[in-house]
């Protein structure tokens, strides 16, 4: 089956920041987007996701190189300096180019 | 001294935690749980209210918010001075000692209830009130003379239409409205059942609050001591307060209580929208990993001996 090449930007980074981030990503142009609840640790402690200042997210969307560049380049500006933020983007293929 | 069983259950709770067990409540049975605990506490308050007319009550109203925007300005000063914290840091810790703790509060009426001591059974209304003001002048101190803009409407969302304060509006709404005989079908669960469903809380809040405590080996002497004695001291002007707006000894160790406790839900977050350069392990350390069991365990009987003394029963 044919594929299309994509971006996939990942954001993984404190559930208070969803509507946030949510509102930054589609102005910048995606087109739609998956947020699942996660936990973990890293440099900034551990977050279990017991209670509501606890939550992880974990924050996908699929677009185009360009988009993807600018959300990965404002989630960085914006947010990476005071919240616990992993951004990585990496080359995905598509079946149906035209949804996203 | 002979502890609750809601306090057990919470120290149960610490102590899986610190011994390294793996118990851990699924977390739609927390959501669940608080849920059904701040709309009970709603429904309650709104019953009561129901029974009274609101226009002497506003006096009081304006009494207790007055408390909610000084407490902050208080702590701030002793943050930032004795415990040399960076501006962010000190107002996003006063915010949440300025705002409340709803489960201490239920802990706390429960330890009334259990002793046959009367109290104005409105108080939930007061939870309210104190919520939200705390949050707001932290967020101001740490805005006054620093450059950037802080997204108000955001904040306002978050601290307005938080889930805390759409439950306890609502529940005192829906009590208010519906009043004590059309509420009485449904008195089983939400009264009834109450203290039982506060004792499986605060075995998660045990869990929870464990989970901070190992985090203050990190951030020092200064919070252990922040968090135990201003708790205290805030009590103490509750109580006053309490007994300048004609509060009884029970309301006013309520309110004691409440001006005691410090916010873990409500808080957290519109600080992290706020004033994300605040460290939020500092704030929830001191309001979660100390003030919390301190009042849990020690502070609520030390405040009803503190309110017993200081206000005169009522005639």
């Amino acid at each position: 089956m044919q594929t299309h090449a994509l971006k996939l930007v990942v954001v993984i980074t404190e559930a208070a920041l969803e509507t946030l981030l949510v509102k930054d990503i589609l102005a910048l142009g995606a087109h739609g987007y998956t947020v699942a609840d996660v936990r973990g640790g890293g440099r900034r402690g551990v977050r279990e996701g017991t209670w509501e200042a606890d939550r992880n997210i974990r924050l996908e969307v699929i677009c185009h190189d360009t988009v993807a560049d600018a959300i990965a380049e404002h989630v960085l500006q914006r947010y990476a300096l005071n919240y616990s933020t992993t951004v990585f983007v990496s080359d995905i293929g598509v079946l149906r180019p035209e949804k996203f | 001294m002979s502890l609750d069983p809601v306090v057990l259950f919470f120290l149960l709770g610490v102590f899986a935690r610190l011994l390294k067990s793996d118990l851990r409540l699924p977390e739609a049975m927390y959501e669940s749980l608080s849920i059904y605990l701040l709309l009970a506490i709603g429904l309650k308050g709104g019953v009561e209210l129901s029974k009274h007319p609101i226009g002497p009550l506003l006096p009081q109203v304006g009494g207790v918010v007055l408390l909610g925007l000084m407490l902050p300005l208080i702590a701030y000063p002793v943050l930032r001075g004795l415990g040399r914290l960076p501006k962010p840091d000190a107002a996003s810790i006063a915010a949440h000692y300025g705002s409340v703790s709803m489960v201490t509060f239920a802990v706390a009426t429960a330890f009334l209830v259990d002793r046959g001591v009367a109290h104005e059974e409105y108080m939930p209304l007061f939870v309210v009130l104190l919520e939200v003001p705390g949050i707001m002048v932290g967020i101001l101190i740490a805005k006054l003379g620093a450059g950037g803009g802080v997204r108000w409407g955001a904040l306002a969302h978050e601290v307005f239409l938080g889930r805390s304060i759409v439950l306890l509006t609502g529940g005192l709404a829906i009590g208010w409205i519906s009043g004590p005989e059309a509420l009485a079908p449904q008195s089983k669960l939400f009264f009834d059942l109450f203290k039982a469903v506060l004792a499986l809380f605060m075995l998660e809040m045990g869990l929870v609050a464990a989970g901070r405590i190992r985090e203050l080996r990190r951030t020092g002497a200064f919070l252990l001591a922040f968090g135990t004695i201003v708790p205290c001291v805030f009590a103490v002007i509750g109580v006053v307060t309490g007994r300048a707006i004609g509060l009884s000894p029970g309301g006013a160790m309520l309110l004691g209580t409440l001006a005691a406790s410090a916010s873990y839900i409500a808080a957290p977050a519109a600080m992290r929208i706020a004033v994300p350069e605040a460290n939020p392990s500092l704030s929830l350390a001191a309001a979660l990993g100390v003030t919390f069991p301190f009042n849990i365990v020690f502070g609520i009987p030390m405040y009803h001996r503190i309110a017993t003394a200081l206000v005169p029963p009522a005639t």
